[in-house]
């Protein structure tokens, strides 16, 4: 345990030596700010017709879901730009220090692999769970100024952080097998864009194969969170995910000694 | 202490170490000399258990590398041929991480931090961001990274490479000084270095051991006056047909 929080120590205060953590947290929040702006504008838009429509028919206003106007949209987008970030975040984990050579001095020192994995893993997803937190402002300002179901958001954040964990996995494993930082960046960008993608193909297939797509999907498994419905099969999901990646991560470092 | 038993090491087809066996008694220090692609380094990296060996063992005071790796690891201090120094960290902070790695107890590390500087003499530049050293200096606090835990056991890949002649001084006479608590293997280029500081030298040659003596056995035995000659004499094709 102390030589996971040794390693978490190092890893987690190296993203704010650099610029990585900065300019991660701060393109994430200009873009998910940017989403949040106009989700609300159009709302507000929305809203407008519908109060000039009433009027003008002398009824009631219809009543309208803040929920599922801006909420659960808000979080669908949130979602998709994790998967732009993430990579950003797991690039440097492993590559950086097989190309520095300061694997070595890790590899060398009485810990174990999983140790140096867990370490990393809990920096690079506590620095996530941070960024992602700090959208906490956006549905602060529907709080204070509708009258939203407040639970849904929380269940909405459960699946942000899941979503993030698997995703942080993927890019660790992809890390621990180049020394290369961009390459590290593009493969984890890559396999996390299939796994988004791939619930489509479950519209073009049937039976099984159906099911398979859509179940492998990232995207879709986070569906029901940004709705509101906490599903313990979702949360399962990005556990085992997590679970597989990180183990992948770990053999990728063990065959380095055993092939080198 | 070191006991290396019929080591041998392939990368595919290619034979990086040959069936090497060689010896440290605690306390002495082991010059490990040889061309570069001998063997050495691959050598060393056995030891510390960074890599497996393809056949054979090394035992650190009893204990096999591949079956007990975390109390092996414990006793070794390791300088490899680049220093792995984290960039973008202060020297103290790095030195504080690689001692906490190294199982330096918390309420320790800041003795074990400030020790190990003034042993290299960095005490200047602690709070520096280690990019912003020279070279020297660089190989001084990877230097003070192996020796951070008080380690039994300490391989330097190479420790005086890139530092001027007084530094050089200095680190053979802090390597002299460790000996005696210590048990040393260090590979060099700097023949005279080897003569100087070490108990015993061991040559290799394509992965081969070629010589294995002190120094001054080596000397009478070749009849040569200094070993840089021997060395030459060994590694050059006519010298090992000669033998």
């Amino acid at each position: 345990m102390k030589n996971i929080i040794t390693i978490f120590n190092r890893e987690f205060r190296s993203y704010f030596s650099s610029p990585i953590a900065y300019i991660v947290i701060g393109l994430f929040l200009v873009l998910t700010g940017v989403f949040f702006y106009l989700l609300t504008s159009s709302f507000l838009q929305y809203s407008a017709n519908l109060q000039w429509q009433a009027a003008r028919m002398r009824q009631a206003v219809p009543p309208m879901n803040v929920n599922q106007m801006i909420i659960r949209p808000l979080f669908s987008n949130i979602s998709v730009i994790t998967l732009f970030v993430v990579p950003m975040i797991t690039m440097r984990t492993f590559s950086d220090e097989k190309k520095s050579g300061t694997l070595e001095l890790l590899l060398t020192s009485p810990v174990t692999t999983t140790q140096i994995v867990l370490g990393k893993f809990f920096a690079s997803f506590s620095l996530y769970v941070i960024m992602a937190l700090l959208t906490w402002v956006y549905p602060m300002v529907i709080i204070i100024f509708g009258n939203p179901d407040v639970p849904p958001i929380g269940v909405a954040y459960i699946g942000i952080i899941g979503m993030g964990a698997a995703s942080i996995g993927i890019g660790l494993w992809i890390s621990s097998m180049t020394e290369n930082q961009i390459i590290s960046a593009m493969g984890t960008f890559v396999i996390l864009l299939f796994l988004w993608l791939v619930g489509w193909f479950s519209n073009f297939t049937s039976g099984a194969f159906s099911d398979f797509f859509k179940y492998l999907s990232i995207i879709e498994h986070f569906n029901d969170f940004s709705k509101g419905i906490f599903d313990t099969g979702h949360l399962m999901y990005y556990v085992s995910l997590s679970g597989m990646t990180l183990f992948l991560a770990h053999q990728s470092i063990e065959s380095l000694r055993w092939r080198s | 202490m070191i006991e290396i038993n019929n080591l041998t090491k392939r990368y595919g087809d290619f034979l990086a170490v040959d069936d090497i066996s060689f010896n440290v008694e605690k306390g002495k220090i082991l010059g490990f000399l040889g061309p570069n692609g001998a063997g050495k380094t691959t050598t060393m990296r056995i030891i510390t258990g960074f890599m497996p060996p393809s056949e054979g063992n090394v035992t650190i005071s009893g204990y096999d590398v591949l079956d007990e790796p975390l109390l092996t690891k414990n006793k070794i201090g390791y300088l490899p041929e680049t220093p792995p120094l984290y960039l973008d960290m202060t020297v103290s902070e790095y030195l504080n991480f690689a001692g906490l790695l190294k199982q330096v107890p918390n309420q320790k590390i800041n003795a074990a931090v400030d020790n190990a500087c003034s042993k290299v003499d960095i005490n200047d530049v602690k709070n520096k961001v280690i990019k912003a050293l020279s070279k020297g200096y660089k190989q001084r606090v990877g230097l003070a990274q192996a020796i951070i835990h008080d380690p039994e056991v300490l391989i330097l890949d190479e420790p005086t490479i890139g530092l001027d002649p007084i530094q050089i001084r200095e680190v053979r006479d802090l390597i002299k000084s460790l000996a005696g608590n210590h048990t040393i293997v260090l590979s060099t280029h700097i023949l005279p270095e080897v003569d100087m500081t070490c108990d015993e030298v061991v040559i290799i040659k394509k992965g081969k051991i070629i010589a294995q003596d002190t120094p001054k056995n080596l000397s009478k035995k070749m009849n040569k006056s200094s070993l840089e000659e021997i060395f030459i004499d060994l590694i050059s094709e006519s010298g090992l047909e000669k033998k």
